[in-house]
């Protein structure tokens, strides 16, 4: 009995025994398995987790550059960065974002707006860890109350940047286009280096057009962060380089100028100074607030500029395209003269119409009755249709188009207007294959007066009428006067050739004619001109939106619902001798050329001539 | 009789002087040694984790304290105590248990302990990592080894118990902890090598079912970023992607005490609780991870040199449990915070900061001493 108890605790103690040998080898090996594994780690990956630790702690944090400024020729600031704080959040060490926003709004004030659009742009392709900003310009208070509470929101921040900020807001939203935030089609095909920091980007106009030169070069600090973000040190530190600033040909105070004359008329004026080719004026009207486009458009204003018939967002000076009309009578008439298919006496009798010599079809001229006898300078100063039918009937297509041609109608001449529209400059061929019809003579008699298929820019005819002006000298039209970085002149391009007369005398001589216009006796702005202290030439246009009834002096008869109204042009430049400044106005369905658009020309020029005098 | 036995009814006075004031103390000098070296370069290292908390070095330091007095007041009682008490406390700590999911339940939501109003907060979880092996240890000691049948059928049950009640808190971490000192008294009593192999054949059959049924989302995330940490590198994949790097960037000698930049920039998650490791690992390298290892080595081989000496089953049973109980404390937070491993919460044992665990830890090393100093009366 005790023997067999002897025995049992023996074999009891010989079982845990053996229990605990098994144990003793599984934990050796276990813990061989822990020292293999921290071996690994630490011995034989030591280099990749270093760097790895490295990489943790060591943030390459790039710093934006100074965003070029933008100046008028004066020195008067159109585009400047002002100090903003944005308010923003870096989704990767926030927590429940929406409590976050919540809880932010009770601090910052934020629209619907603003927070919908940040929970798109969350959801959208962005950089990780990039701050995706919830409001912009805070204000002092905002910040304030943000700050005080900053230990409470995780991944907030709040940051100082300096953002695009317009002064003269709508006056220049189309001439210097705007800049807004980088949208996901431009992230991918942007720079990604170039644009570390940066979070604006041109959108149009001189912003765009110039967008390399106004961007700089980004700097680069390296710091070291913790696992916040929190910078603890700077190491390393390569400061930005600031872009570009631009000196522009415009004129501020013509600018606003030409804004106000417009008033509440949809329309464009564009000014050049003939000399330099650089662009004075630049107006399309109506416009927008640009500044909208930097702190971000609220939705409901941007869908009324967007749903409006007015279309506030097409820039009529360069992307409008109407009929030239009458406007483009004296570069007609300037050819015809020197090429010889008329001479400076010669004379038609205008009974008020004009038929093709194989067709019976009638063209009227806009006067009932007409001109009675007319010689090339009568027929510019009071619009004679029918002479330029005639003039355009002996000429042919060929030798109008290309007249057209060497004024710069149908093509791009600006060297820094981004994305225009060359309007049309018909051709036999263009015909053809834009609609599939040859040319009709009929065709070629529309032509004369502007209408038909040609089609013309507000920029387009004040460039024509600024090589008018110099006496067929081209200077490359331009925005840029000049920048410190030099190299952007270089790169305007060189100017169509000159335009060259066999005679001329011709060039003074139409100038003459467009004297008359404004201050001869017959001219059919005559009014616009009374009373001027110096010279100028103009001519008026009124572009035929559809056929409408008309009296005698072609004025329409009765009411014309706005849309089907004329739209009115006109050109000029000034003074008559030495010019400085050349002028095209358009006011769509603005109705008569010569009474709505020619009294704006005139004010411009006395306001430019005048002022220029006082200086 | 053989020699071993006739030594073990040596009266005490003829044993050798030394041994015997550490005998007549109830202590085991080398545990407590390699304890109190654990102890004081855990501490060392925390003082780092925290940045240069002293006070929480110094609210440690209190916990080591109640802890090692723990440990030397129940050294003292004989091995008979901890077998009396053990159902009773066993019991209590089950009611405690349901007390605590029924709390739980009425304070919507998670609740691991229990508020004693005026006194302290208590886990009863904690209890019950003594309370389990000591309970078990006695029923099955209570039939002779192997156990039989029926007693494997009750020790079961015993287990699963509390550790249902741990999972529902829930405190996986814990509650694996407990599994294994049970499952550990009963494989040192000797259940049969078939039936482990059957039980454990069951166990991995029985993976899918616990993985849709039973485990919590953010468990099954665990075990997921596990397998690869960088499918959710900024979530749950954080931590265990820092940790390595931390670890690993260590390198053989580590970049100088206080001045891990993963630690110190605060890359490291929990870095002066489950991943303190990491900390170690990077200021100390491989070198000053491979020493703590070895410290822990020498405890465990140490408990089962008890183990084995134990003067009954009861004894032999419950120093086995503890001793290789500590062990899956030490691999399981190394392993887990090395990336072998899914991240359940277990504290890396007498260095991550923390009270209850310490004070339950050390208590544990007080019934080892315990069993070590009692031999036969």
């Amino acid at each position: 009995m005790l023997n067999s108890s002897l025995d049992n605790r023996e074999k009891e103690r010989r079982l845990f025994l053996s229990r605990m040998t098994a144990s003793f080898i599984f934990i050796a090996i276990l813990i061989l398995a822990l020292v293999g594994r921290l071996f690994y780690l630490q011995v034989v990956q030591n280099e990749r987790h270093e760097a790895r630790s490295q990489t943790n702690r060591l943030e390459v944090l790039p710093i934006p550059p100074i965003r070029g400024l933008i100046y008028d020729r004066y020195g008067e600031l159109l585009a400047r960065n002002e100090p903003s704080h944005t308010l923003s959040v870096v989704v990767e060490r926030s927590g429940d974002l929406d409590a976050l926003v919540q809880e932010l709004g009770a601090l910052v004030d934020l629209s619907e707006d603003q927070v919908s659009r940040f929970f798109d742009r969350v959801r959208g392709y962005r950089r990780p860890f990039e701050p995706i900003p919830l409001k912009v310009r805070l204000t002092e208070e905002e910040v304030a109350r943000v700050s005080a509470n900053r230990i409470f929101l995780e991944g907030v921040q709040v940051d100082a940047e300096l953002i695009r900020q317009y002064p003269f807001g709508e006056e220049f939203a189309h001439a210097l286009g705007f800049v807004g935030r980088i949208n996901q089609e431009e992230l991918r095909d942007l720079d990604v280096g170039a644009y570390a920091g940066t979070r604006f980007i041109g959108k149009e106009g001189v912003e765009r057009q110039y967008e390399d030169a106004l961007l700089g070069e980004p700097g680069f600090q390296r710091v070291e962060t913790n696992a916040r973000g929190r910078i603890i040190r700077v190491i390393e530190k390569q400061a930005p380089k600031p872009g570009s600033n631009l000196h522009l040909y415009l004129d501020q105070e013509l600018q606003k100028m030409a804004y106000d004359l417009l008033g509440d008329q949809r329309g464009s004026i564009v000014a050049i100074e003939p000399e330099t080719g650089g662009i004075l004026a630049m107006v399309s009207n109506p416009g927008f607030d640009p500044n909208l486009y930097v702190s971000g458009f609220p939705t409901e204003i941007y869908n009324a500029l967007r749903d409006s018939p007015d279309n506030p967002f097409l820039n009529r000076a360069i992307r409008g395209q109407y009929p030239a009309a009458s406007t483009i009578k004296p570069f007609l008439g300037l050819a015809g003269v020197d090429q010889g298919f008329v001479t400076w006496d010669y004379t038609i009798n205008d009974r008020g119409y004009y038929q093709l010599p194989t067709d019976d079809r009638i063209y009227n001229d806009w006067k009932r009755g007409g001109h009675g006898r007319v010689n090339l300078r009568k027929a510019v100063a009071e619009s004679c249709d029918t002479y330029f039918y005639q003039l355009a009937y002996d000429m042919k297509l060929e030798a109008i188009h290309d007249i057209y041609d060497q004024f710069g109608f149908g093509k791009n001449t600006t060297a820094d207007i981004y994305n225009p529209f060359t309007g049309i400059n018909p051709s036999r061929e263009w015909k053809q294959n834009r609609h599939g019809f040859s040319w009709y003579a009929g065709d070629t008699i529309n032509l004369s007066i502007g209408q038909g298929y040609m089609l013309a820019t507000p920029m387009q005819l004040a460039i024509a009428t600024s090589v008018l002006a110099n006496r067929g000298r081209w200077v490359t039209p331009r925005l840029l006067m000049h920048s410190n970085d030099e190299s952007l002149l270089d790169s305007i391009p060189e100017p169509p050739p000159d335009v060259h007369l066999n005679n001329d005398s011709n060039w003074d001589r139409m100038h003459a004619a467009m004297q008359d216009v404004v201050q001869g006796a017959r001219g059919t702005a005559r009014a616009s001109g009374l009373g001027a202290t110096y010279e100028y030439a103009g001519k008026s246009g009124t572009a035929q939106v559809i056929r409408i009834e008309r009296d005698e002096n072609g004025d329409p008869i009765g009411d014309v619902p706005e849309q089907f109204r004329d739209h009115a042009w006109f050109m000029g430049f000034a003074p008559l001798e030495n010019p400085q400044i050349a002028v095209a106005v358009l006011v769509e369905n603005g109705g008569s050329g010569s009474g709505v658009a020619g009294p704006m020309t005139r004010s411009l020029f006395d306001f430019y001539l005048t002022r220029e005098l006082e200086q | 009789m053989n020699f071993t036995e006739y030594v073990r009814q040596l009266p005490q006075g003829s044993m050798d002087r030394r041994q015997s004031i550490w005998t007549r103390l109830h202590l085991d000098p080398y545990l407590f040694a390699a304890l109190l070296a654990v102890a004081v370069g855990g501490m060392v290292v925390l003082y780092s984790a925290t940045s240069g908390d002293l006070g929480a070095v110094y609210r440690q330091a209190i916990r080591f304290g109640i802890g090692f007095m723990a440990m030397i007041i129940v050294a003292q009682f004989d091995p008979r105590w901890f077998q009396q008490w053990g159902g009773t406390v066993y019991l209590v700590g089950v009611l405690l248990l349901v007390a605590v999911i029924v709390s739980g339940a009425q304070a919507m939501g998670a609740q691991r302990w229990l508020q004693i109003p005026g006194l302290f907060r208590f886990q009863p979880s904690e209890l019950m990592k003594l309370a389990v092996p000591v309970m078990l240890s006695w029923y099955i000691s209570r039939y002779g080894l192997p156990p039989r049948y029926r007693d494997l059928l009750v020790s079961a049950v015993l287990l699963f118990v509390p550790v249902a009640l741990i999972i529902q808190q829930p405190d996986l971490g814990t509650s694996l902890l407990i599994a294994s000192s049970g499952l550990f008294v009963i494989f040192l009593a000797g259940l049969s090598w078939k039936l482990i192999v059957s039980f454990a054949t069951m166990a991995i059959a029985m993976i899918p079912v616990l993985w849709i049924w039973v485990m919590r989302d953010y468990q099954r995330q665990r075990v997921l970023t596990l397998f690869d940490p960088n499918v959710d590198p900024l979530g749950a994949g954080w931590n265990i992607i820092q940790s390595m790097t931390a670890i690993g960037s260590g390198g053989l000698t580590g970049k100088g005490y206080m001045l891990g930049t993963q630690s110190q920039l605060d890359f490291l998650p929990e870095s002066h609780t489950d991943f303190i490791i990491a900390v170690l690992g990077e200021e100390f390298g491989f070198i000053g991870a491979v020493i703590l290892i070895a410290l822990y080595a020498v405890i465990i081989l140490r408990g089962m040199l008890i183990a084995i000496r134990g003067r009954d089953n009861f004894c032999r049973l419950l120093a086995g449990s503890l001793t290789l109980t500590f062990f899956i404390y030490v691999f399981v937070n190394v392993g887990m915070v090395s990336g072998i491993l899914p991240v359940v919460g277990v504290p890396l044992p007498l260095v991550s900061y923390g009270g209850t665990s310490i004070v339950t830890l050390l208590t544990g090393f007080g019934m080892l001493m315990s069993i070590s100093t009692h031999q036969r009366n």
